[in-house]
C-alpha cells in the first residue's frame, strides 16, 4: 500500500547542498571540502555502476550473509498482542548492521585509489566492522575510540587489534563518541590524500548521510519483500528502529516509506536529540544536537554506548519535522527487561541498542500507543555478545549470576 | 576599530602583520594577557570563544578550551569582559559556528560588534554555507575572515580571496592547530597563490611556533598567526609579562625581516 498524494514524503537524494529540508549541508574546514566532493563523485559513480554494485552485493552475499532472515516472533507476539517480525542484522557476520555500510565504504576507498580507513568507534562494533572491512580488502585501518569506551568495551579492543587494526584511545573532551568522531575528523585533515574516513552512521558532511543510508537500505529493501511474503502481500503496520546516528533506523525506514507503515525511531531516553535537541551544526552537518543555552554540545548519556551520540542523522531530523517518522525514547531499566524477555521468550539475545526499540514497542503495547493485533517489523539491529560482560553487572542479580 | 583597513595601513607602511590569539575566559585575568599582547606589539588580536568540541584544533587548543569551559565562560560573558577594556587594535573571535547559530546570527554579531569586535573567524562553515553569516556580519561591520588551504583549488581560491574581508587567512598545512617543528612547505606556496590573487592582506597561520618560523611565513605574505605556542605557556602558568615578552620575540624578529 502506498500513501497517495500530498502526504506523500519521500527518502530521495538530498539537494545539492546536501540537504534533507533544512537539515544536512557540509560543514567542515576549507581543508576538507575536496575531500567530500570526491567521495561524492566517487559514490555517485560506483552507485550507478553495475560493476561496483555486484561487488558490493556479492560481499553482503557471501561475506556478510546477506539476505538477513524476518523471524516472526510467535511467543512473544502472544505475550505483546501483536504480530512481530524481527529483521535480523545480528545474523551477519561481526553481529550488527554496521558491516553493511563498511563494505560499501571499503570498496569505495579502493575505488578512490586510497589504501588507508580511519573511524570512530562508540561500542566498537563500527570500529570492528571497519577492521573487518579493513581486513579482507588489504587496506590499513587506524580506529578512534574514546578512553571512556575503550575501557567499557576492552574485548572489542582487541578484537579490532586482532583484525590488524590500530586502536587510538582519544582523551579530549567527554572522552567518548563525539570526541571519537572529532579525533577522527582532525586525524582526517593531515591524512585526507591517502586516506578514507568511514563515517558509522547517516552523520557527518554531505555525502555521509546521504551515502551511508544508501548502504543500509538493504535491510528495508530486503524486509519489505519478506514482510510481504509473510503477511499476504501487505506491509507492515508499523515499522520500528532503535536510532544512535540513526543508520539502521535509516535504512529500515527507506524499504518502507512508500508504503503506509507507520515509523518509529527510538533513542535512549539520555540521548533523545529529536525530543529534547535544538538544531545546530556540529560534525559536519546542520541537525537536531543536545546542547545548552550558550551552543555548547552536551554529552548524551546511556547503558548502550551505541547510542550515546548527542545528535542524530540530519535526515532523521527531517522525517520528523515532517511528520512522516515519529521518535520515541527508551530508559535503562526498560531496555534491560526488554532484552531479558526476548531472550526468554525467544531465545535471541539482542544486543543493547535495539532493546531499546523493542522496549518501547513493549511499553506501547500495553499502553494502546500499538493497537492490539498490529503488524510490527522491528530491526535487531545487532546481537549481544558485546554487551554481555555489562549486561551481566547489571543484571547478574536477577538472573542468579552476580 | 576596523580591520582591514588596520591591518592595510600597517602593512602599507611596510610592516609585518602580527595576529596574536587568546582563549577567552582561560584564566580570570585573560583580557590582562591580551592587552599585554597588544603592547608588545600585536597587530590584531583573534580572541577564541572556547567551543565543547573544537574539531580543527589541536590539543594546546582544546586544553585551552576545556579550562576555560570548565571556569565557566560563555561566549556572553566573553564579550562583556572585552566590551569592558576598548584595545588600540582591531579584535576577531575565532570561533565554531554553533555557538553563533545558537545566539542567532544578527544577535551574535551586534553583541560582538557592542564588544569591540570588528572581525570573524569561523572555520566550520566553508564557502558554502557561510553567506547568511557574511551577510548578518557585514550588516553589523563585522568582517569575515575566511581560510584558504593547501589543497583549495585555483578557481575556489580566487572565488575566496574575493569573498574574504579584513584579510585572507592562509592555513600553512593540511591539520589541525599547535605548534610544529618546521615550518610546512605547503605553507609558502599557499602565501605565493594567495598574493598573486588579492590586494588584501594575507596571513598565514597554524604552526608558527618561533619567531624564525614567523619570518619564513610572513616573507611569502603580509603576516603570520601565532596562537598554539602562546596558549602552552598561558596553560603552563606563564605571568602576563611573560607572554609579553614572549609575543615582544615575534614581533622583533619581524621587524627585523
Ligand atoms: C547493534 C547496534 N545498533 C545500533 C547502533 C546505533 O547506530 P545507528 O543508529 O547508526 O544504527 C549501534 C552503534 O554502535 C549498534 O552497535
Amino acid at each position: 500500500m502506498t500513501i497517495a498524494g500530498a502526504n506523500r514524503v519521500e527518502m530521495a537524494e538530498p539537494s545539492e547542498s546536501g540537504r534533507f529540508g533544512d537539515y544536512g549541508g557540509r560543514y567542515v574546514p576549507e581543508a576538507l571540502v575536496p575531500a567530500c566532493a570526491e567521495v561524492e563523485a566517487a559514490f555517485r559513480a560506483a552507485w550507478a555502476d553495475p560493476d561496483f554494485v555486484a561487488r558490493y552485493r556479492g560481499l553482503l552475499a557471501d561475506y556478510a550473509g546477506r539476505p538477513t532472515p524476518v523471524t516472526e516472533c510467535h511467543r512473544l507476539s502472544a505475550e505483546l498482542g501483536v504480530r512481530l517480525l524481527l529483521k535480523r542484522e545480528d545474523l551477519t557476520h561481526t553481529g550488527s548492521h554496521k558491516i553493511n555500510n563498511v563494505i560499501g565504504q571499503g570498496l569505495l576507498t579502493v575505488e578512490m585509489g586510497k589504501q588507508r580507513v580511519i573511524a570512530e568507534t562508540g561500542a566498537g562494533q563500527h570500529g570492528v566492522a571497519t577492521a573487518t572491512a579493513a581486513a579482507l580488502l588489504g587496506l590499513q585501518c587506524v580506529i578512534y575510540m574514546g578512553e571512556v569506551d575503550t575501557e567499557r568495551q576492552e574485548l572489542n579492543v582487541f578484537r579490532m587489534r586482532l583484525l590488524g587494526a590500530e586502536v587510538v584511545p582519544v582523551r579530549s573532551g567527554s572522552r567518548t563518541l563525539k570526541d571519537a568522531v572529532n579525533e577522527a575528523m582532525r586525524a582526517w585533515v593531515s591524512e585526507v590524500e591517502t586516506t578514507h574516513y568511514c563515517i558509522g552512521s547517516v552523520m557527518g558532511p554531505h555525502p555521509f548521510p546521504w551515502m551511508v543510508r544508501e548502504l543500509q537500505r538493504v535491510i528495508g529493501d530486503e524486509a519489505r519483500e519478506q514482510c510481504r511474503t509473510l503477511l499476504g502481500g501487505s506491509d507492515p503496520d508499523l515499522v520500528v528502529a532503535c536510532v544512535g546516528g540513526g543508520s539502521n533506523s535509516a535504512g529500515t525506514f527507506a524499504g518502507f516509506v512508500g508504503t503506509s507503515a507507520r515509523l518509529v525511531g527510538v533513542e535512549a531516553a539520555g540521548g533523545s536529540a529529536v525530543g529534547r535537541g535544538v538544531p545546530g551544526v556540529l560534525h559536519g552537518m546542520r541537525s537536531l544536537l543536545l546542547q545548552d543555552e550558550a551552543g555548547q554540545i552536551l554529552e548524551a548519556e546511556s547503558i548502550s554506548a551505541g547510542l550515546d551520540y548527542p545528535g542524530i542523522g540530519p535526515e532523521h531530523a527531517y522525517l520528523a519535522g515532517a511528520g512522516r517518522a515519529e521518535y520515541a525514547s527508551a530508559g535503562d531499566d526498560e531496555v534491560l527487561d526488554a532484552l531479558s524477555l526476548l531472550a526468554r521468550t525467544e531465545g535471541i539475545i539482542p544486543a543493547l541498542e535495539p532493546a531499546h526499540a523493542l522496549a518501547w514497542l513493549v511499553r506501547a503495547t500495553r499502553d494502546g500507543t500499538v493497537p492490539g493485533g498490529s503488524t510490527v517489523l522491528l530491526t535487531m539491529s545487532g546481537r549481544g555478545d558485546k554487551d554481555a560482560s555489562q549486561v551481566m553487572s547489571l543484571l547478574g542479580d536477577r538472573v542468579g549470576l552476580g | 576599530m576596523a580591520l582591514e583597513p588596520a591591518l592595510r595601513a600597517r602593512r602599507d607602511a611596510g610592516a609585518k602583520l602580527l595576529v596574536t590569539y587568546m582563549t577567552a575566559g582561560l584564566t580570570d585575568d585573560w583580557v590582562d594577557y591580551l592587552q599585554v599582547m597588544v603592547e608588545a606589539g600585536a597587530d590584531a588580536v583573534e580572541v577564541g570563544l572556547p567551543f565543547s568540541d573544537p574539531a580543527m584544533d589541536g590539543p594546546t587548543i582544546q586544553e585551552a578550551s576545556v579550562r576555560a569551559l570548565a571556569r565557566g565562560v560563555t561566549p556572553g560573558s566573553a564579550l562583556s569582559a572585552l566590551a569592558a577594556r576598548e584595545q588600540p587594535v582591531p579584535l576577531v573571535a575565532m570561533t565554531y559556528y554553533n555557538l553563533v547559530l545558537r545566539a542567532g546570527l544578527e544577535r551574535f554579531a551586534a553583541r560582538a560588534v557592542e564588544a569591540g569586535v570588528t572581525g570573524a573567524i569561523i572555520p566550520d562553515i566553508p564557502l558554502e554555507e557561510s553567506a547568511p553569516w557574511e551577510d548578518a556580519a557585514s550588516g553589523a561591520g563585522i568582517a569575515t575572515v575566511l581560510l584558504a588551504a593547501p589543497v583549495t583549488p585555483d578557481d575556489r581560491l580566487a572565488l575566496l580571496a574575493r569573498r574574504s574581508r579584513g584579510f585572507v587567512y592562509g592555513v600553512n598545512l593540511m591539520g589541525v592547530t599547535g605548534e610544529r617543528a618546521t615550518l610546512a612547505g605547503s605553507a609558502k606556496v599557499l602565501a605565493g597563490r594567495l598574493k598573486a590573487l588579492t590586494d588584501l592582506p594575507v596571513v598565514m597561520g597554524f604552526g608558527i611556533s618561533t619567531p624564525e618560523q614567523a619570518v619564513e611565513a610572513a616573507a611569502a605574505a603580509d603576516g603570520v598567526v601565532v596562537a598554539s605556542v602562546l596558549m602552552r605557556s598561558v596553560l603552563a602558568g606563564a605571568a602576563v609579562g611573560e607572554v609579553g615578552a614572549q609575543v615582544a620575540d615575534f614581533r622583533r624578529a619581524l621587524d627585523e625581516g
